[in-house]
């Protein structure tokens, strides 16, 4: 098992954010977790990642508990990620940004750009790109980075079609590859067309899992979720 | 850095138009220039037949003119009513924010139950909402909005472009950014794409089926 998330618990105030949450994610696979607005899927991926401490519950990583580790063990332990609104340091180059999850020369670096259709110099600040190349810069960074385990938090989320299309694909030839990946997605198209398993989070707990065709069929995440 | 490119872009009362296109083409920078948020070195934005190329941001709200940036923006240690309140700003009347934020709400009725709750407590989705509705609190005469659509769930998306189309109804003209073209572009009168800094194409919704299009920004099978 490549992850395995037991009983775990958090809240914000009087507010469960995420409640009793169980699941396990299998070594080689793509799994998506979607749910509406306000479900507890970014709060889930902050707790695996150790952004915020688990209240009750546990994180297994490889057969390591790795429930409240700090960020950076976590990384170190072999999961990278991004993030829901884009966190690159902004007043670094893109160069600099990309050297901080792995030291590989400039080819290396303009071949993953190349793949996310990242359109500008190596040398820019990374805070005068626009929104979504900031994106596009944070999921090259995460690719970058020496993992086992690959979270993304919504990547379509600000990402023109055509690179979508590319990310698609990016993430199929991971999986090839023996990656394990792990996406909060809103594009159902997408998360339809590449996962083998579908998570479904609402008011912080599994609602119900299952293959993609499956997921789509069930009355409570039509009702849920995807509206009718 | 030079971003645009001589562009040329119209928006009549009471339209939507829709600006698409590949990251980093300057569809942000588009919406920030009308708004007074970035250097403008070349070029003018007329409002209403009124040079504002000079203009400062807070004028230009009060002849109308409203923006909702991207990435939602909201003041996260504020309530989602203050966050609202601040919205109108500018307007001094606390009897008429009272009623435009009774007006607001009924636009995004979701926000109700949580107008007394730290904006950091909502999801991104319900940000998202937050900010749109401040958006709309000077009730503005133009709104321009930055992916809307960014990070919310299929149920509240199908929702959100007739939510759009219902603010357009009561006469406001709307400037939208958005990735999510078909969608957007459902509802827009006039579309036009940007590429490079650069309007590389413009008109009704016969745009979209333009096989530049597919080249430069929807990729492989369309969307």
């Amino acid at each position: 098992m490549m992850l395995r998330i037991t009983k775990l618990d958090k809240h914000f105030g009087g507010v469960y954010a995420v409640h009793d949450c169980t699941f396990d994610i299998k070594e080689g696979t793509i799994t998506s977790i979607i749910g509406p607005n306000g479900a507890g899927k970014t709060t889930l991926f902050n707790l695996i990642t150790g952004i915020l401490p688990p209240d009750k519950g546990s994180v297994r990583f490889k057969n390591q508990n790795i429930t409240g580790f700090k960020p950076y063990k976590v990384a170190r332990a072999g999961i990278s990620r991004t993030f829901q609104l884009a966190k690159v340091f902004k007043n670094l180059t893109v160069r600099d940004n990309l050297l901080l999850a792995s030291n590989v020369n400039d080819a290396e670096l303009k071949k993953i750009l190349a793949h996310v259709h990242y359109g500008r110099e190596l040398d820019t600040l990374a805070g005068e790109l626009s929104y979504g190349q900031q994106r596009l810069v944070e999921i090259a960074r995460a690719l970058l980075f020496p993992h086992s385990l690959l979270m993304l938090d919504e990547p379509t989320a600000g990402v023109n079609p055509k690179v979508r299309q590319e990310l698609k694909q990016i993430l199929t030839r991971l999986k090839k590859q023996g990656s394990t990946i792990v996406l909060i997605e809103h594009d159902m198209d997408f998360v339809m067309s590449i996962s083998d398993r579908v998570i479904v989070l609402n008011e912080g707990t599994v609602l119900t899992s299952g293959t993609p065709a499956q997921v789509r069929k069930n009355p409570k995440v039509l009702e849920a979720y995807l509206g009718k | 850095m030079k971003v645009l490119f001589g562009v040329n872009l119209d928006v009549h009362p009471g339209e939507i138009a829709v600006l698409i296109g590949p990251n980093g083409a300057g569809k942000s920078t588009v919406l920030k220039s009308i708004f007074n948020l970035c250097e403008i070195r070349k070029g003018s934005i007329v409002y209403k037949g009124k040079d504002i190329t000079r203009l400062p941001t807070h004028e230009r709200i009060l002849l109308g003119i409203s923006i909702v940036p991207q990435g939602r923006q909201v003041f996260s240690n504020l309530t989602v009513r203050e966050n609202l309140e601040m919205g109108a700003y500018l307007t001094k009347d606390a009897d008429l924010r009272e009623t435009r934020l009774a007006e607001v709400l009924q636009h995004f009725p979701e926000l109700k139950p949580k107008l007394d709750h730290n904006a950091y407590t909502l999801s991104g989705g319900q940000q998202q909402m937050l900010a749109m509705a401040r958006g709309l609190m000077q009730d503005p005469q133009l709104l321009l909005l930055d992916e809307p659509s960014l990070g919310l769930a299929p149920k509240i998306l199908k929702d959100l472009f007739t939510r759009i189309h219902g603010i357009n109804q009561e006469g406001c003209a709307i400037l939208m950014v958005e990735q999510n073209a078909k969608a957007a572009c459902a509802i827009a009168d006039h579309i036009f794409v940007l590429e490079e800094g650069k309007v590389a194409l413009h008109g009704d919704k016969r745009v979209l089926k333009h096989e530049k299009i597919k080249n430069i920004y929807l990729g492989g099978h369309g969307h």
